[in-house]
């Protein structure tokens, strides 16, 4: 060990490399440091032939131990399935216009209901359930076809206008474009303005009054309050669904609009739709 | 090969020899007052009430309660949790930067167990020169019998060292007889058999190896000390040159080793301040005995500051001890240490029992009402931080005319809250289409909720939005 290299400034042995006259010194790494390495490259080794790892032309090698993320998600959503079948079982059985809110039962309901909503509603009517132009907002109190949990879960199983469901909610409104004159529609649309804010042409009013009793106050009802039982929209109120200026009064008027649900009923289980109506109806505007 | 010194080097086993001193005895106190409360603090009972668990030190992960004798913390007061780190980050500051690595020589988990595993390895094996002679023996039946001895012993130690941790998490005597009978939790069991091999293989085989390899915080400790800094190290100025005493100019060490021998990290203290010291003062203690012993003055090998070698190499005295542990920034570290102490223990004391939060839901801002009227929604979470079931009222105060209303309570505005719970409660304010509240942009309101029992109200501002006409 005669050409043992040792450094002058810290008298530690150096590995004899030296580059312009800065050489490296030996600090040794403790032995057991070594194998921890060779015992990750081994365990690392074994973790990609027990586990899904190496990526192939299609899809990834499936590991011995036949693991997957999704797998495990569908066993724990079975799993939380299979805690709550007694809490399903009560939610399709209960009568839900007489189940307190303080209910557990309730309680379940609105949270399982959430959920659903998020994913197969929220599309449509909003994350936070106020709607769209088209598509009516869920909080308020004013409803198409009723607003208690009866018909709310009517309406979400059966839907609106869809071909598919003998059940479903069907409106008809005639499109008055080829039926009225252009200044008779103007009249209509003023006197429908005129039965909710005082901003409008009282010259025009009248007119309009005689025409809306003639065409529409057999579905909207002779005060516009709207009928429920063939889905007619309230006009008297602050709620326009498509909405409450003239231009859009008077494209609903000439055209006429058929707004479309689909039949959840055929998607959904029975304790879901139950569960998402509990939660519409619990988000403020429910009767 | 010559050429290519190794590059690993094997672990040199170290045998600490038996010590006596003060700063041994220190670290014997240190020891049994730490273990006692590892060990010992789960089982701490202390009454709660009927619907509260009766452990005074628990983590409850489940309901996301944390017990502290007569303080609970719930999830949402986290930051007493994250103030008490900050404390104890600012403590160790303090420390090292005055005294050095003593968090590493007397406290530091691993120095605690190690010590513990070499007083059972000296129990069974001997002292340091019956443990060299062992280690060099050939594995005969006596080496067997020592050896399989000891590790037992340290396995005990290491299975009541996880266990102790789990019952931190649990009810102890609900979860001790669940492990005895083998139901508990699977995370139950595999707590304890990874802190099991964690403590038998770190305080057992690992040892110092743990400090110096391992362990980042020796790294950080160098950037807090400064020259006042005590720490542990010798007076060469006056122990040089080293050896027989006889000779004419000899230095007070007289080249024994003790030092060397009684180290748990096998240092040679004599070569200076290193980053293996752990700061432990054994090597003090066992320089003092020595130097009692052949009639020097104690204080060879000693707590020294950086800044009095000059003084001491010239003969004059060391700085006071105060001098060096009071300056600007030690008292800096306790003031900021103290300070958030004192915030810690105001903010747990205006702590009320009962709390809300109010979330405005902004999923519309507001809703038309059919006859035009503006709603707004607030999810209120109510809290009832006491052990018996209360009556919750809620109200409202506001400049402007608004109506409360709560989600499914037929315009009732008081609740049941049970015990240690927390109820959401939806909470609509409503305008009518005339009132101002309903044409203006911002209303501040203020949502309040009052004990009926005892009165004890609690609020929270937020503000309710009209709908503003283009």
């Amino acid at each position: 060990m005669s050409d043992k290299k040792v450094d002058d400034a810290t008298g530690v042995e150096t590995t004899g490399h030296s580059w312009d006259g800065i050489s490296e010194l030996n600090n040794p790494l403790p032995r057991w440091w070594l194998w921890t390495l060779y015992a990750t490259i081994i365990w690392g080794i074994a973790y990609t032939i027990a586990y899904p790892a190496w990526p192939m032309i299609s899809g990834a090698t499936e590991g011995m131990l036949g693991y997957s993320t999704r797998g495990e998600v569908a066993t724990q959503i079975a799993e939380h399935e299979a805690k709550n079948e007694d809490l399903v079982a009560q939610l399709v059985a209960a009568d839900l216009e007489t189940l307190p809110p303080s209910d557990d039962l309730h309680r379940y309901a609105v949270s399982r209901g959430g959920a659903v909503f998020r994913a197969n509603c929220s599309q449509c009517h909003g994350s936070g359930a106020a709607g769209a132009v088209g598509y009516p907002n869920l909080l308020d109190d004013d409803w198409l076809w009723g607003g208690d949990i009866t018909n709310i879960a009517a309406t979400v199983a059966h839907g609106i206008r869809n071909e598919t469901d003998d059940d479903a909610r069907w409106s008809e409104m005639p499109a008055f474009d080829e039926i009225l004159e252009d200044a008779e529609i103007a009249a209509v649309v003023e006197h429908v303005i005129s039965l909710s804010s005082p901003d409008h042409d009282a010259s025009i009013t009248d007119q309009g009054a005689a025409i809306f009793e003639e065409n529409c106050s057999a579905c909207h009802g002779d005060a516009a309050l709207g009928n429920r039982d063939i889905g007619a929209p309230n006009l008297a109120d602050a709620i326009w669904l498509y909405g409450g200026d003239r231009s859009a009064l008077e494209h609903s008027v000439r055209n006429a609009r058929f707004g479309q649900m689909p039949a959840w009923g055929q998607r959904l289980s029975e304790a879901d739709v139950r569960a998402v109506s509990v939660y519409v109806h619990a988000l403020g505007g429910g009767e | 090969m010559s050429e290519n010194p190794p590059l690993y080097a094997a672990q040199e086993p170290v045998f600490p020899r038996r010590v006596s001193g003060k700063f041994r005895n220190l670290k014997w106190w240190i020891m049994a007052v730490t273990l006692g409360i590892y060990y010992l603090t789960p089982w701490i009972r202390w009454d709660r009430g009927p619907s509260l668990p009766d452990q005074a030190v628990l983590i409850d992960m489940a309901h996301r309660r944390f017990y502290f004798f007569w303080i609970e913390i719930w999830s949402h007061e986290f930051y007493f949790v994250a103030g008490l780190l900050i404390m104890a980050g600012l403590g160790l500051f303090l420390f090292t930067s005055a005294l050095g690595r003593v968090w590493c020589g007397y406290t530091c988990p691993q120095t605690v167990w190690t010590d513990l595993f070499i007083l059972v390895e000296r129990w069974i094996e001997g002292d340091r020169n019956a443990r060299v002679r062992l280690y060099n023996a050939k594995w005969t039946l006596k080496k067997w019998r020592l050896r399989i001895t000891k590790w037992i012993v340290w396995l005990l130690i290491a299975v009541a060292t996880g266990g102790a941790w789990v019952f931190y998490f649990a009810d102890a005597p609900t979860l001790l007889n669940q492990l005895a009978t083998l139901s508990a939790h699977p995370v139950a069991y595999g707590t304890i058999a990874v802190l099991t091999a964690t403590t038998f293989v770190f305080g057992g085989f690992m040892r110092e190896q743990v400090c110096i390899y391992m362990c980042p915080w020796p790294r950080i400790q160098a950037a807090m000390m400064d020259p006042d800094t005590l720490t542990i190290g010798y007076r060469d100025w006056r122990g040089e040159p080293r050896g027989k005493q006889r000779v004419e100019g000899a230095g007070d060490c007289i080249d024994c080793m003790a030092c060397v021998n009684v180290c748990p990290m096998g240092i040679d203290i004599r070569d200076g301040q290193q980053m293996e010291c752990i700061t432990c003062g054994l090597c003090i203690d066992a320089c003092d005995d020595i130097m009692d012993k052949i009639g020097k003055p104690r204080g060879l090998i000693d707590y020294l500051a950086l800044s009095d070698e000059t003084a001491e190499r010239a003969g004059k005295p060391p700085k006071a001890i105060w001098k060096h542990v009071f300056r600007p920034r030690t008292i800096l570290y306790t003031a900021l240490w103290s300070l958030i102490g004192v915030g810690l223990v105001y903010a747990l004391f205006v702590r009320t029992d009962i709390e809300l939060t109010v979330s405005p839901v902004r999923n519309p801002t507001f809703i038309v009402q059919s006859d035009g009227a503006i709603r707004n929604v607030y999810e209120v979470r109510l809290r009832n931080k006491l052990g018996e079931p209360r009556q919750f009222h809620l109200s409202l105060s506001s400049d402007e005319i608004l109506r409360i209303d709560v989600d499914g309570t037929n315009g009732r505005l008081t609740f049941d809250v049970p015990a240690n719970a927390t109820q959401l409660k939806r909470v609509y304010l409503t305008a009518r289409a005339t009132d101002p509240a309903a044409r203006v942009a911002n209303t501040p309101v203020r949502i309040w909720v009052e004990d009926i029992s005892s009165t004890e109200r609690a609020y929270r501002d937020t503000t309710f939005n009209g709908k503003v006409s283009q």
